[in-house]
């Protein structure tokens, strides 16, 4: 169990190598990216229990403050980059400190409302950021040292870098006693406020770990395009990394990751499809909640779980 | 010493006074009982003492401070342990994790000693495991720490839910309905199990419906109805209290 995770490592490492061309790289990369998006989603949405809707307007606020900090300032990607993550940070604190007084369904609909919000403001401030007409022209990362990331191939890499520092961070505060608060406010909110969990403080930090990570995949969005519009931070693109969360495994650590590659994946593949894509999607997603409700996660789970139990009743 | 004060406290659902002007105290040490036909407002007045609830008006006092304004969580900090009526758990994770969450609030790590897992880390999480292995042994489930909460039997569910309580040793422990769902053989080893916990220096506070378990464990009994207190005392007092005789048994 424990080789499984290097063996994906291993995967990845190779994969980029044996590539036909510079177009599937692109869309190993953008995976990378959504992917850290989608385990971000799962912070608050698989650890916490909390469905927020503003996800992309992470997204945005971490591409946006990369893109302007680099054209408009002439400030680097390796410092525009941890500047949009601290600027999500602060403002998913403060976004996060209001609504997440509102609980359930009108938690979902108030942070719904506060991704739409963003992305208007971004659309329509067009002196800053040039609304529909976008921001183009963004400077990639610099090399570091020897390391020069003007490749395509280099880029994969970075992103994949990035990813790896994600799920590991995530898998460590899972199984820390900061994640076991977490489950417990999932699980039971009155009960985890009796044993002394202040279900809010846990709540809002799911809130920020979650709006950082949407910034970092935002900021690496930017860099690595080098072009920006308003629709990055559409509530769309939220519902799409939803859709990746829940296809590979809500609250699991590796889930997020699998269903960000099989679904966006497949989604290029059925690019020649189209908006006809969606009825193919919209089905899937039916036939997966009714059937595989804890995703390909939960049914690997359950799977291995009947098999332990075939092999030694209990 | 009084460890527990409440002092007209009240606590209304929009006309109704589920909680109506209750003086109570709890006395340190004790094992005190809360009894009182379905919907007098036992469980409402748990909820105000653990602060689930706000209360309308009143007051509360917890070792003499006036917890009135606190939330939960903070009077679970204070020593305020609870169970719940439905059993609550954590009902997908083992009861080992079940009972660390407990234990949480001893603890001060945070997201960058999980990240670095720190010193702090290690050592917290040691205590942390510690104090679960002894609280699950103090309600004998030791060999069951890996069971997931949900497959355990309803007996242990309860047991886990005083193991989850007891976890960072409260000074004050509220049960609500203990005996609910078990059969008499289970009843005499809570009892015992109750009983024990008393002796640990756990002032304790229990709902229940089964007068006989009230009467055997309790030292003092509040007996609330239609929100009121209509009487208090020890065992034999209540037992041939007109009021609360009346309450019982005099409406058919």
């Amino acid at each position: 169990m424990h080789l499984l995770p290097w063996a994906a490592l291993l995967a990845a490492v190779i994969v980029p190598l044996l590539l036909p061309n510079e177009y599937y790289l692109q869309i190993l990369t953008q995976g990378y990216v959504f992917a850290i998006s989608a385990c971000g989603l799962n912070v608050i949405l698989g650890l916490a229990g909390q469905l927020s809707l503003a996800h992309s307007g992470f997204f945005g606020i971490g591409a946006y403050a990369l893109a302007l900090l680099a054209t408009k300032a002439g400030i680097s990607f390796w410092i525009g980059l941890p500047a949009g993550v601290a600027l999500c940070a602060v403002s998913g604190y403060a976004i996060g400190s209001i609504c997440l007084r509102s609980k359930g369904h009108y938690f979902a609909i108030f942070t719904m409302a506060v991704g739409i919000i963003i992305h208007l403001v971004i659309q329509k401030w067009e002196s800053l950021t040039r609304g529909h007409i976008g921001v183009i022209g963004i400077p990639g990362p610099g090399p570091i040292g020897p390391i020069s990331f003007d490749s395509t191939l280099a880029r994969s890499y970075l992103a994949l870098f990035f990813l790896v520092i994600t799920v590991l961070a995530i898998s460590r505060l899972v199984r820390s006693p900061v994640g076991r608060t977490l489950m417990a406010v999932r699980e039971s909110e009155p009960l985890a406020a009796a044993v002394g969990v202040d279900v809010m403080a846990a709540k809002r930090l799911a809130f920020t770990i979650s709006a950082s990570l949407a910034g970092l995949a935002g900021g690496l969005f930017a860099g690595f395009i080098g072009f920006l519009g308003p629709e990055s931070a559409n509530v769309e693109m939220t519902f799409n990394t939803l859709l990746y969360v829940m296809v590979g495994g809500i609250g699991s650590l590796a889930g997020p990751v699998a269903g960000t590659f099989i679904v966006y994946g497949l989604s290029q593949v059925l690019a020649v499809l189209q908006h006809y894509q969606m009825i193919i999607f919209g089905l899937a997603l039916v036939l997966l909640i009714l059937f595989m409700p804890a995703g390909l996660a939960g049914a690997a789970r359950s799977l291995m779980r009947q098999r332990v139990s075939e092999v030694k009743p209990s | 010493m009084m460890l527990v004060e409440a002092h007209q406290l009240s606590k209304s659902f929009g006309g109704l006074r589920a909680v109506d002007r209750v003086d109570f105290s709890v006395a340190s040490g004790s094992i005190t009982g809360i009894i009182g036909p379905n919907g007098a407002g036992k469980t409402t007045f748990f909820n105000l003492i653990s602060r689930a609830l706000p209360a309308s008006s009143g007051r509360i006092l917890f070792d003499g401070r006036d917890v009135t304004a606190l939330a939960a969580h903070q009077v679970a900090r204070l020593g305020v342990a609870r169970t719940f009526q439905a059993t609550t758990l954590f009902a997908d994770a083992t009861a080992v994790d079940n009972v660390l969450v407990g234990y949480r609030q001893r603890t001060k790590s945070g997201v960058l000693d999980a990240l670095l897992r720190t010193g702090r880390l290690t050592r917290e999480e040691g205590e942390a495991r510690a104090a679960s292995r002894d609280a699950l042994a103090f309600v004998g489930l030791d060999a069951f720490a890996g069971r997931r909460a949900q497959d355990l039997t309803q007996e242990q569910q309860k047991r886990l839910a005083i193991a989850l309580a007891l976890v960072a040793k409260p000074r004050l422990l509220l049960l609500d309905e203990p005996s609910a769902g078990i059969n008499a053989e289970q009843t005499r080893g809570l009892i015992s199990l109750i009983e024990e916990i008393a002796a640990a220096g756990v002032t304790v506070l229990l709902i229940e419906h089964q007068m006989q378990v009230v009467m055997q464990l309790c030292q003092r009994i509040m007996v609330l109805d239609y929100g009121r207190k209509i009487a208090q005392g020890t065992p034999d007092e209540i037992r041939t209290d007109p009021a609360v005789l009346d309450a019982y048994l005099g409406r058919h």
